[in-house]
């Protein structure tokens, strides 16, 4: 199970960027709309992109980790769970504010990733997989142990009070959530950008493509791996955080493995490796079902699947790849144009 | 570093502008009713875990293509919306504020499941859009005080726990039980039941093991119930793990009292699969006939109920208890519109689900009505002890009121 | 003493659940290196065409080999179809479509069959064995079982197809040199898994009754048999499937407070922990990987 076939490109992205490229330009665009979007939209519909944008840094934490770093998660719901649960207790338990459960959740995320990472060390490929999936299976079971109910709640969960947007400013809570996350959204893709051209970017991505090289350049090969899960699943605590926070709930039921998978396939569709398309994959996540439940609601299932079969049909690699063909197929266009 | 500023900046600027735009106004009194037509909405699990119930939202829509068939409600046409929230809290959040939002619809119908109807109370007693009649026997779901805007619809599981719990003391009082519950708010509620009606004979019960909806079998469990010593089995599972644990008990040569929470006292969808001969003897409550029964054969209620499912569900299963669930539930809130014409608007609705007495439905025994008042959220609270007889259930002793035992 | 005796009994009769599924599993591994997450759907949907085909009347050792027959069919179908297209994908997408057959086959079984429980006939009669510990039937499970066993053994490790099948998994450039079709091999291995998948099925379904959403549980457990007993192991597959039987039972009974509630986590605690010193299972072995 390597996925270093198609991490070639991303290797890009350490490089310098010597000049303002099309890529810095799409990457404005991109922002610009996504700012500008809940000036015309409903409250409905930004709180489904509130869900868009923290799925998509849910899955920026999971592409950390198997399209940086090689290692395979098909358990980061669980993370997401833990990210949720701090930030609801800390909320209605301890009282504290909404904007401090998120690096509270980040600090207890990465410490449970990190230990996580440890044994997982040992672990490949398959049996990393099953390790992880198993966490995401059995972590509904814990939180509703008995013994911990008197601050989880149990099966019943936690009831969140939403917040409302501060100093006076006349957003509605849903427009003022949507931009809240948005900026931690933006906080953390520029962390995740710095991250990767980093040395210790470089470190995890020597790892990824050849762990016994990396270990000859003098590379620690556990340290890093286990500081990848723990900064990966620090990303998607931190998304939890923020799901609690949106959706006002946490419960047992909300975290089965299905989360898990739902932020593996926004992964794969997004772009193993290409980090912007955490975005793609974040909106595949939320509005697929729904487009699957508008053709047929006894079969949604097997139309989304269909769909799901499709997609990987046109992009193998993913939204990442598609972009980068067609980036490819342009520049070669534009080279050979003679006035350049 | 600075590109990402600059960004930020762009940002600043943008939610500044936001600032002028004005805030969406909440819904109204008639959000989703108009003089010929009213909106319900409706979530249910298609897809994932629990999708086994989607049959009933099938037959609530089914239902309401009847009554628009026969002219509607009040002179109005019902709109059924249903969404799929594969049982996952979050995705009903998104799916209510769909519905109440974009789809604006008037009310939610029994929409399924403890948790997801945890997630969306607040959010729909904020929007003061009714949530009637949710599909869970949790005993939340009745607390005018707090959530005037929601109401359940059958009898509660901690007053059920409770029934049999007096069963027991009366006939029973020097019983030990054994208990095979679901390890969630469902079994837990019925355990809480049990308990609080034994009061301080609690200690009666001797053995408690949870399942898990992910175990494969309950065979480990029945082994430990049976190796309790325990001469009462009260079965706290769903359809098919229910079916499996009576299974279970007569292939290990345990001959308990059998207690069945009637979640699972479908014949045919549980009682069969597990096997006639040992279900026989098995005590259970009910508050809606059973389809397969021999003895409704000729009841009015069935035969109506027969020619609907003929009509309007063909595909839907007879054999199963959702479809007479789902009948009946869509029956109450027909006649719960019914009782609004006057004052068609949320509260008017509310107000007369608030405000029913002794109402009689097509599918509910003899004995058995639906009443409700401004402080009284649990329409149906009475049962009826049965007993399995090998072919079919035996109704026994008076009808139980769940209200005299809160 | 007693519930111990009768717990691991009682683990036995589960595990050889586990068990059948996870010789499906190591199946599909021998021939794609990989583990397939709808094959336990895949499985689900081989039973419900043994019961309808039992619903028509026809009779049950007929219906098995009609049912093994379809799904050898259908397994080999699916690989041309779909999975032949996606050969240069990376294995993550593989991964993503297998997710997308186990939405399609759920789908479609709750839309032609509804999510109803139906009960399943067993070839085997009813009644109990050793106090009830185990019915005919689980005993039956683990002869049909041990021969499944048996027959891939034999397949993998005398007949010319099956070392050829192994040769284009372990290694497709060589295998294809050396004259090996290896895009037929991965379909037989496809076919052969979905052949065992529905035996698996059949045997599983008079236990746990036969509905849309049977396997998904189950699987998880036979990929921890497999993973456990080792995945390059038919003989490991089927140790791993009874003793993760085994290990849940004694968790769940003998694990004071915590342990009912965490059965599972607790057998996966386990299974984590012996692949921790044992990277490839009980009786795997170990794959070199060149570099």
């Amino acid at each position: 199970m390597s996925v270093r076939e198609e991490s070639s490109a991303i290797t890009a992205a350490g490089k310098p960027v010597s000049r303002f490229g099309a890529r810095n330009w799409a990457g404005i665009v991109v922002v610009l709309v996504l700012a500008a979007l809940p000036l015309f939209l409903a409250n409905f519909t930004i709180f489904q992109l509130t869900m868009m944008l923290i799925y998509a840094i849910a899955i920026l934490g999971l592409n950390l980790l198997t399209g940086i770093n090689g290692q395979f998660s098909l358990g980061h719901g669980a993370f997401y769970a833990i990210g949720a649960y701090t930030a609801a207790i800390l909320m209605e338990d301890a009282g504290l504010a909404y904007g401090w459960t998120l690096p509270a959740a980040g600090i207890v995320c990465f410490l449970s990733g990190f230990l996580f990472g440890l044994p997982a060390l040992r672990l490949e490929g398959i049996y990393l997989a099953l390790a992880t999936f198993g966490l995401a299976v059995a972590m509904p079971q814990f939180l509703k142990l008995s013994v911990i109910e008197p601050w989880t709640g149990g099966v019943q969960g936690i009831v969140i009070t939403k917040p409302d947007a501060p100093f006076g400013l006349p957003l509605s809570q849903d427009q003022w959530l949507y931009y809240f996350t948005l900026v931690v959204g933006l906080l953390l893709y520029w962390f995740a950008v710095n991250l990767v051209s980093s040395r210790s970017g470089r470190a995890l991505m020597a790892i990824r493509d050849n762990p016994l090289a990396a270990r000859a350049m003098g590379v620690n090969n556990a340290l890093y791996k286990s500081l990848a899960f723990g900064v990966s699943a620090a990303f998607t605590g931190i998304a939890g955080a923020l799901g609690a926070i949106v959706v006002q709930f946490v419960a047992p039921d909300s975290f089965t493995f299905f989360l898990s998978v739902a932020l593996f396939v926004g992964l794969v569709v997004g772009g193993v490796g290409w980090l912007p398309g955490a975005l793609v994959g974040g909106a595949f996540v939320v509005f697929v079902p729904n487009v699957a439940e508008h053709f047929n609601k006894a079969l949604a299932g097997a139309v989304y699947g269909v769909i799901l079969i499709l997609l990987i049909y046109l992009m193998p690699t993913g939204a990442g790849g598609l972009v980068r063909k067609v980036a490819d197929f342009i520049g070669r266009r534009m080279k050979s144009r003679p006035d350049r | 570093m600075t590109r990402t500023n600059s960004r930020l900046a762009i940002l600043g600027v943008l939610a500044a502008a936001t600032a002028l735009t004005v805030v969406a106004a909440s819904a109204d009194e008639t959000t989703g009713i108009t003089d010929k037509t009213i909106k319900i909405g409706n979530i249910m699990p298609y897809s994932g875990p629990a999708s086994a119930y989607s049959q009933i939202a099938k037959t609530d829509a089914a239902y309401m293509k009847m009554l628009n068939d026969n002219g509607g409600v009040c002179g109005r046409q019902i709109e059924f919306i249903s969404y799929d929230d594969g049982y996952s809290p979050p995705k009903t959040v998104e799916q209510a504020r769909k519905l109440v939002e974009s789809d604006q619809v008037a009310l939610i119908f029994n929409s399924l499941g403890t948790g997801t109807n945890t997630a969306i109370q607040k959010y729909m007693n904020a929007k003061k859009t009714p949530q009637l009649f949710v599909a869970t026997g949790a005993s939340k779901f009745g607390d005018p005080e707090h959530f005037p805007w929601t109401m359940g619809w059958q009898p509660d599981y901690v007053s059920e726990g409770k029934i049999y719990a007096r069963y027991l003391l009366k006939n029973m009082p020097d019983a030990k039980i054994a208990v095979l519950y679901q390890n969630d708010d469902y079994g837990k509620d019925y355990l809480a039941g049990l308990k609080a009606g034994l009061g301080d004979k609690a200690s009666m019960i001797v053995a408690e093991q949870p399942y898990e909806t992910s175990d494969p079998t309950v065979d480990s469990q029945m082994v430990n119930l049976k190796g309790s010593g325990a001469d009462v089995f009260f079965n706290v599972a769903t359809p098919k793990f229910a079916a499996q644990a009576i299974k279970k008990a007569a292939e290990l040569g345990w001959k308990p009292a059998q207690l069945l929470n009637s979640v699972s006292n479908s014949v045919g969808a549980v009682l069969k699969p597990a096997g006639f001969e040992a279900s026989k003897g098995v005590i259970s409550a009910l508050y809606l006939k059973d389809s397969q029964d021999p003895q409704w054969k000729d009841d009015e209620g069935m035969k109506k109920w027969n020619a609907f499912m003929d009509k309007y569900y063909p595909d839907g299963d007879k054999n199963s208890s959702f479809t007479v669930y789902g009948y009946s539930v869509s029956q109450t809130l027909e006649k719960v519109l019914e009782g609004a014409c006057d004052d068609f608007t949320h509260s008017g609705i509310m107000k007369s689900a608030a405000n029913m007495k002794n109402v009689d439905l097509d599918l509910t025994p003899p004995g058995i009505q639906v009443n409700t008042s401004a402080t009284d959220f649990y329409p149906l609270q009475d049962m009826q002890l049965i007993k399995f007889d090998g072919e079919r259930w035996q109704p026994f002793g008076e009808v139980v009121s769940g209200a005299d035992t809160q | 003493m007693e519930i111990l005796i009768q717990q691991i009994v009682s683990g036995v009769a589960t595990g050889a659940i586990y068990a059948c599924m996870a010789l499906a599993i190591v199946m599909i591994y021998q021939a794609i290196h990989h583990l397939n997450f709808a094959q336990g759907e895949m499985a689900m949907f081989s039973t419900f065409v043994a019961w309808q085909l039992l619903a028509w009347g026809v009779p049950y050792w007929l219906a098995f080999v009609l049912t093994v027959a379809l799904s050898f069919a259908g397994g080999i179908v699916i690989e041309r179809l779909v999975f032949r297209r996606l050969e240069n994908a990376p294995v993550l997408s593989h991964v993503v479509v297998f997710i997308a057959l186990f939405a399609i086959f759920n789908s479609l079984a709750g839309f032609i069959w509804n999510f109803e429980i139906k009960p399943f006939p067993s070839p085997f009669g009813s009644g109990a064995l050793f106090g009830g510990l185990m019915s005919p039937h689980q005993a039956g499970m683990i002869v049909v079982t041990l021969l499944v066993l048996a027959l891939l053994y034999v397949f993998f490790r005398f007949t010319r197809i099956g070392l050829a099948m192994r040769a284009a998994a372990a290694n497709p450039e060589s295998a294809r040199l050396v004259g090996i079709r290896v895009g037929w091999m991965t379909a037989l291995g496809w076919g052969m898994a979905s052949a065992i998948g529905a035996v698996a099925g059949m045997m599983i379904a008079p236990v746990v009754f036969l509905e849309p959403n049977m396997m998904v549980s189950i699987l998880l457990y036979g990929f921890a048999g497999a993973v456990l007993g080792g995945l390059t192991s038919p003989v490991g597959a089927v140790i791993g499937g009874l003793a993760v039987g085994i290990i849940e039972n004694l968790a769940g009974t003998y694990i004071p407070v915590v342990g009912p509630e965490l059965k599972l986590p607790v057998a996966l605690f386990v299974i984590v922990a012996v692949l921790v010193v044992r990277p490839s299972g009980l009786l795997g072995r170990k794959i070199v990987q060149r570099v």
